[in-house]
């Protein structure tokens, strides 16, 4: 008897656990949104640039698929490199990622976002649309954001769009000039990477 | 003159292999291939000169413009784009965007009369839809003609071959401002006022984009190419006339990352 209450209770448990787990599955929208709400509470706060950097640099671990990313800009390079210079590529691309990205994002002070709509792709890519609201000093931008939606609980953002210009895609183009103006050696890359994350 | 630009013009888009597709698609409708930097050392060196220019004198330049009040900017940035409507409509009409064409003539109506020459954006406040520039190099876009390769023009920035001949066709005819100011008999506009608007309009610009500019030069491994990427991106989306023009571009080199 004791056994069988022990078991619909586990039984009861693992099911809370696992709708409370689908719970978390947020929609696209909502996800940028309180991502940009997050970035904004960081950069807005009374922080120094150093822990701006590092609470931005936080956000993007959690909220951006840099993995991804690091994949996409290497384009076709990707399949003629060797596996220890991907290895290597990651965690240079990584460092670089996460110093641009804050480097960027920490110029702000108070940037206002807000979400307007969303289209789905197809199965892994949802377009989340958003605008920057234009100040005295520069005018309104609109802001696109690429989520990859194949794992649910997980979202990741894989790129931004602004006005129409995809960042991923700029990247991409310009790691190819660096390998491209060294006869396809992609060590020239990895050595600029090294020396920007200096 | 005319002639001699004319023909270096069009010897330059025979060289460079510029011509329109001939299987009767729109280049933008297949998946589109990348512009070729065919003079990337003298582009880089031009780069490289008018990086030097932006510094000792556009930038700063730039920067004593945002320090006007905000009204005056806004006033500026509102003629400056009523006048270039002036060759939208034209563009509107070449593309057979006879809707938009009619919208935009409206809007120019409306702005150069109760606007006051175009300082006050009324149309907007009217409700008229968002106003899109156009121009020659787009409409010869749209007509199935490549870009041609890439080019730095010194002072101007980047370009293609396609564009930079759709420039060419503003002072060729193509444009009523420039016809009104070199060739019109009237006391108010002449070819210095028309060069005053140009350079204002570069200024307004790069008033606009004093630190996404500086961010991006900042944070980029090779500024060259990340502003060669953004001039051609913006170029194909224009021509495309569709904001959302990386939804369906590109997807497949997104698949590629998902099968690693």
């Amino acid at each position: 008897m004791n056994l069988k209450k022990i078991l619909t209770l586990l039984t009861f448990l693992i099911i809370s656990f696992s709708n409370t787990t689908n719970s978390y599955s947020i929609e696209p929208d909502t996800f940028v949104q309180s991502t940009v709400n997050r970035a904004a509470k960081t950069l807005s706060g009374n922080l120094s640039k150093d822990e701006r950097i590092k609470k931005l640099k936080e956000i993007a671990k959690d909220t951006v698929d840099i993995n991804g990313i690091g994949l996409y800009t290497l384009g076709a390079y990707k399949k003629t490199i060797s596996n220890t210079q991907i290895e290597q590529y990651k965690v240079l691309f990584e460092q670089y990622f996460l110093k641009s990205f804050s480097s960027r994002l920490a110029e702000y002070s108070n940037p206002e976002i807000e979400v307007t709509s969303k289209k789905k792709l197809n199965d892994n890519y949802t377009m989340v649309n958003s605008i920057l609201v234009g100040t005295d000093q520069r005018p309104e931008v609109k802001i696109d954001w690429r989520v990859y939606t194949k794992d649910p609980n997980n979202l990741l953002i894989r790129d931004l769009i602004i006005e129409g210009l995809s960042l991923v895609r700029t990247q991409k183009e310009e790691f190819s000039s660096i390998i491209e103006s060294n006869n396809g050696d992609i060590n020239a890359l990895l050595t600029t990477l090294k020396d920007f994350n200096k | 003159m005319k002639k001699i630009l004319t023909a270096s013009l069009i010897a330059i888009m025979l060289t460079t292999g510029v011509n329109a597709d001939t299987d009767g698609e729109n280049s933008l409708s297949k998946k589109s291939k990348p512009v070729k930097d065919c003079f990337e050392g003298l582009n880089r060196a031009t780069f490289s000169l008018n990086m030097g220019l932006d510094k000792a004198i556009f930038k700063p330049v730039a920067k004593g413009y945002r320090s006007l009040p905000s009204p005056v900017r806004t006033g500026t940035s509102n003629a400056l784009n009523n006048l270039s409507s002036l060759i939208t409509i034209p563009n509107n009409i070449l593309q057979g965007e006879f809707k938009a064409a009619g919208v935009n003539v409206g809007r120019l109506v409306v702005n150069t009369t109760v606007g006051v020459i175009g300082i006050f954006d009324v149309a907007e406040k009217m409700g008229f839809s968002e106003y899109e520039k156009e121009d020659y190099g787009q409409t010869l876009g749209k007509w199935g003609v490549g870009p041609g390769c890439y080019i730095v023009i010194p002072v101007l920035g980047p370009s293609t071959v396609r564009d930079t001949f759709g420039s060419f066709i503003n002072i060729l005819g193509g444009d009523p401002y420039y016809n009104a100011s070199t060739h019109g008999n009237n006391e108010y506009l002449n070819d210095k006022v028309y060069m005053a608007t140009k350079v204002i309009s570069g200024v307004d610009f790069r008033a606009k984009n004093l630190e996404s500019i500086d961010n991006l030069k900042k944070n980029s491994i090779d500024f060259y190419a990340s502003v060669r990427s953004l001039y051609l991106q913006d170029r194909q989306q224009k021509i495309k006339n569709s904001n959302p023009t990386i939804e369906i571009m590109y997807e497949g080199d997104w698949e590629e990352v998902e099968t690693q």
